[in-house]
């Protein structure tokens, strides 16, 4: 189909400000009378305050007052797991315990300094498997984990138990969760081949660029709250509960935000945010809070490490007919995160496999929050399960690429363990044109080649997450001028989704984008609800809801122009900024003309009658407040049939040198499924970007604590390890099926997380070509676990080690 | 549950900072982030005023003695573009020029700037508001992700092409290799670098 904007680029109309460092993150902005607010964090790992005393401090010049945990929880904390604001309970060292606001940074500091806390020392614990066993610690005051509805409770295996499955085996304990569909038993009985092993992928941090600085101010009763987040309204809609201020009185301000990868998604997992606005609200004065680096690792969040146990089937001809898994993720200091069934569900969707059992059991440690990360679940077992695959295509005699095709969802396939019908599929479309583009067929004859301690490994992978919602709503606005104003609550979290998605209203409307504008940045701005940020959603959920806002306001300008020119508004259509008959183009009104004609008439073409019933409260709030001042279109869009599904596929090939354990990436590329292509630019980064993480996932990133007193080691970018241009192609190749999706007016879908998990599995797939099919069982695979392998050296790491060094 | 002997906080940061020199992270107190921030005088402490080019303008600032210049540029002089992604010279969000070479603004002191000459992504763009051929070019490539990252990476382009005006991809990637991207834009920035080289 030919469109005006979809499938186009064009300048976000924040790219400018980027390049000439104009556009305001939190921190860049002050305020008469701001003042500065630091925190007093936890020295321990896991601990309980029993006496704050801060007299001397709040004595001193300059210092305004102090903010704790009985002051933003009167009645007490909640005796659940999830961040809070402040606490008395820290269960991950570098907790915030209290906030103290001061006439500036150096003064606050020394005020902070003078405050006496003493703490309760409790057990803590790092890795699950040791708070698992009989007698380990646990990381959450009453238990290790959370049971909803049910509350704290201490989960144990026997010694042997946990000995056992640190050895290699199947666990036997009794798992928290198990999802199951299909015959197991039947579908292994059926295999040719069969892979059985455990294995770990390392939990680390967000790391955003942008640490998560806010400013609050209080003003005529209203909070105004600049911070950081990658979703909007679908933030601020929580956050003013988090608050305590009702949502018509919450002004979120957030033009720009340094990076998100779902830890931002979300009011409750950044809960700091309220820090300033209790504390302006308290001392009545507008507060920065500037949050370092190291305080960032803490409150940033983290992905879920794995310690699991995996078994796979695969039939003669290559079908793969079951998988078992069984996972302990790590829910680190305040529980959260659903990833390891979002691993079981990636697999059956993937490999459209015949019978899959899922086992989880999810134990808390005393490390970093756990939550949302570029494709939880989805990614970490990217890279576990894509050397298996190759196993197997060597072991049944078929090509590794055949086998994928062989197994690959398509149109009319279902997937997961609710067996939920794709909205549209076409992996093996991605598949031969990643495979065509790379040559996969005429490279095969590199595969282990040798030169000297070099060695090539080729490596294709696989990346699927879910990429769609609905439930969301709309709102266009025009004016006299005839300009479009499209109001978006979409985050700018850098995948200019928020004016990419905007497009579908441009397209609907066959307006010139000249002639629009994407009104964002802060809700005042009144804005529609959308749905958060996160699982590769915007493109699809916001492209629907901006369509359909258009569509409404389409409709009703074909009402005016019949009311006003005669005929029936099926007769009219529109073309170059005018509403005109289709018989005969001259007959019409521009733009401009009907919206001064809707203001005339009001009613429902000012957003003042007849508006949709399902709006939510958020939207309605803005609706109320934009009615009667323009001609409105406004739309709920209640539901969508099926699972849109964002895939990837990524072929790369690289040179280890056995020597050092190091390898090179030679040439990558990654092909995105994720119908029809909405911005190419930004889909190409979201590509390259997911790469870098793929790259990070596979090869570096990890979190590393001291054992002994669980200090956090890897707080920062080099210790944790965020690739950098060195550790990443200079060139990554990019490519896109750009097949339509019936389920969405513009044929789009997601993209953000499966552009990760590609990479990831196509690397570490190569890394074990390389090896001569060795098989690591982990992520990251790090340059001494090669080198171990090489020299045949048994590593001294625990298995299965969590938040520790392996290799 | 165990509890075990109350611990003072005040020791205990103490025996934080220590562990964590211990365990082989950034030996660098948190009681010292953004302290050349203060913004009223300390008794006896040295401060002077010092005047600094920044951006072909001299510019008076009233500077304490462990000032950064990221500090003095962002909190002193509102040039707000220079980042601080962590403060302690990992990430290069900070990067400035100083005398056409990059350079961290968060790890070197304003008063080693007196007699340089200091360039932000502020004094880029032309007096006509044309934007510098490396912003052109990372605005046609859409280089920038969250853009976080973007001056930097700006800074680091324009000092390397200064150096190298036709740089091979390669020299590039070389080139910016001390500037971080957690969006992964990496290979975005090399497009833009390498369209800035054709147009600038
Ligand atoms: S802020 Fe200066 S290097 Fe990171
Ligand atoms: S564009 Fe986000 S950190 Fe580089």
């Amino acid at each position: 189909m030919a469109y005006m904007h979809i499938g186009k680029d064009f300048v976000p109309p924040d790219v400018p400000g980027k390049v000439t460092g104009k556009i305001k993150y939190a921190e860049d902005y002050t305020r008469e009378g701001m003042v500065y607010a630091r925190l007093l964090t936890s020295p321990l790992p896991h601990a309980r305050v029993v006496n704050i005393d801060a007299t001397e401090a709040l004595a001193m010049e300059g210092v305004f007052g102090i903010l704790t945990a009985d002051d933003v929880y009167p009645d007490g904390e909640s005796n659940s797991t999830g961040l809070k604001i402040l606490t008395n309970q820290p269960t991950i060292l570098g907790e915030p315990i209290l906030a103290l606001a001061a006439i500036d940074e150096k003064t606050a500091e020394t005020a902070i300094g003078k405050i006496s806390v003493t703490f309760e020392r409790l057990p803590f614990v790092l890795d699950p498997l040791d708070s698992l066993a009989e007698g380990g610690s646990d990381a959450y005051d009453g238990g290790n984990t959370f049971v909803f509805r049910e509350g704290f409770k201490s989960e144990k295996w026997t010694q042997d138990q946990v000995a056992s499955f640190r050895a290699g085996n199947e666990p036997t304990a009794e798992p928290q969760q198990t999802v199951a569909y299909g015959d197991l038993e039947a579908a292994f009985g059926e295999s040719a081949y069969i892979y059985e092993s455990t294995f770990t992928t390392a939990g680390y941090p967000h790391q955003s660029m942008e640490p998560r600085s806010a400013m609050a101010y209080w003003e005529d009763g209203k909070l105004y709250l600049h911070g950081t987040s990658q979703s909007l309204t679908g933030l601020a809609n929580d956050m003013a509960g988090i608050v305590g201020v009702p949502k018509e009185d919450f002004v979120f301000i957030n033009v720009a935000t340094g990076g998100g990868f779902g830890q931002r998604a979300r009011a409750n997992s950044i809960p700091s945010m309220a820090i300033p606005a209790k504390l302006s609200q308290k001392i009545n004065r507008p507060v920065m809070m500037r949050i370092t680096r190291e305080e960032e690792f803490t409150i940033g969040g983290a992905r879920q490490g794995f310690q699991g146990w995996v078994k796979v089937g695969f039939k003669a001809d290559g079908t793969m007919a079951g998988c078992d898994l069984y996972i302990v993720s790590d829910n680190g200091g305040k529980g959260g995160g659903a990833d390891a069934y979002s691993a079981a569900d990636c697999i059956s969707v993937l490999y459209q496999t015949d019978a899959v059992r899922f086992r989880g059991t999810s134990i808390g440690s005393n490390t970093g929050h756990r939550g949302a990360q570029r494709g939880p679940g989805q990614n970490q077992i990217a890279p576990i399960i894509s050397p298996i695959l190759d196993k197997a295509a060597d072991e049944l005699g078929i090509d590794r690429l055949e086998l994928r095709k062989l197994n690959a969802a398509q149109t009319g396939d279902v997937g997961g363990p609710r067996r939920i019908p794709f909205t549209s599929a076409y992996m093996p479309e991605a598949l031969t044109m990643a495979a065509d583009r790379f040559n996969w067929a005429d490279r095969q004859s590199r595969r282990r080649q040798r030169n000297g301690s070099k060695v090539i490994g080729l490596g294709i992978g696989q990346g699927y997450h879910n990429a769609g919602r609905s439930g969301m709503d709309g709102i266009v606005m025009m004016g006299v001028d005839g300009r479009l104003r499209i109001h978006n609550g979409v985050g700018n979290l850098g995948t200019y989704s928020y004016a990419s998605t905007s497009r579908a209203a441009a397209e609907a409307l066959k307006m010139p984008w000249e002639s629009c504008d994407v009104i964002n940045g802060r809700t005042d701005n009144n804005l529609p609800i959308t749905s958060p940020q996160d699982g590769s959603n915007s493109t699809f959920t916001n492209t629907r809801t901006m369509w359909g806002a258009a569509q409404d306001m389409l409709a009703k300008m074909k009402e005016i122009a019949a009311t006003d020119l005669g005929g029936e508004a099926a007769d009219y259509d529109v073309s170059d900024e005018r509403v005109h008959q289709i018989a005969d183009a001259t007959v019409g009104m521009t733009y401009a003309q009907v919206a001064q004609r809707a203001m005339e008439l009001g009613g429902k073409y000012t957003g003042e009658a007849e508006l949709p019933e399902e709006l939510h409260e958020f939207t309605a709030i803005s609706v109320s407040r934009l009615a009667g001042s323009g001609f409105m279109g406004v739309f709920h869009d209640s539901n969508h049939e099926g699972n849109p599904p964002g895939f990837t596929v990524t072929c790369t090939e690289i040179e280890l040198d056995t020597e050092t354990g190091k390898y090179e990436i030679l040439d990558m590329i990654s092909i995105g499924e994720c119908g029809t292509v909405l911005h190419p630019q930004g889909l190409k980064n979201q590509l390259v970007g997911g790469a870098v993480w793929g790259i990070g996932l596979s090869g570096y990133e990890r979190h590393l604590y001291d054992p002994q007193n669980g200090l956090p080691a890897s707080t920062g970018y080099w210790q944790s390890k965020v690739p950098t241009y060195l550790d990443t192609p200079s060139k990554i190749q990019t490519g896109w099926v750009d097949l339509p999706d019936p389920e969405n007016p513009v044929g789009v879908r997601g993209i953000g997380e499966p552009a990760m998990g590609a990479v990831s599995a196509a690397l570490t797939a190569a890394i074990s070509d390389a090896l001569d099919g060795h098989i690591f069982n982990a992520a990251p695979i790090t340059a001494d676990m090669i080198i171990n392998h090489v020299a045949g050296v048994d590593s001294e790491a625990v298995p299965l080690a969590q938040n520790n060094f392996r290799g | 549950m165990e509890a075990s002997d109350p611990v003072n906080s005040k020791l205990s940061r103490r025996r934080f900072i220590k562990g964590v020199i211990a365990s082989g992270a950034a030996a660098t107190s948190t009681g010292l982030w953004y302290s050349a921030n203060g913004q009223t005088r300390p008794a006896g402490a040295v401060e002077r005023m010092i005047r600094i080019n920044v951006n072909g303008q001299l510019r008076n600032v009233d500077v304490a003695p462990q000032e950064t210049l990221a500090s003095t540029l962002r909190y002193k002089l509102g040039l707000t573009g220079t980042k601080l992604g962590c403060n302690r010279g990992e990430c290069g969000a900070c990067t400035v020029l100083v005398d056409d070479i990059p350079t961290y603004a968060c790890s070197v002191l304003t008063h080693s700037m007196k007699s340089k000459s200091i360039e932000t992504v502020e004094g880029l763009e032309a007096p006509n508001g044309d934007l510098h051929p490396v912003q052109q070019a990372f605005v046609e490539e859409l280089s920038p992700q969250c853009g976080y990252c973007t001056p930097g990476q700006i800074m680091a382009a324009v000092g390397l092409l200064r150096t190298n005006s036709n740089p091979t991809r390669e020299e590039a990637r070389q080139g910016l290799a001390g500037n971080l991207c957690r969006c992964g834009s990496y290979d975005s920035y090399l497009d833009g670098v390498m369209r800035a080289a054709q147009i600038g």
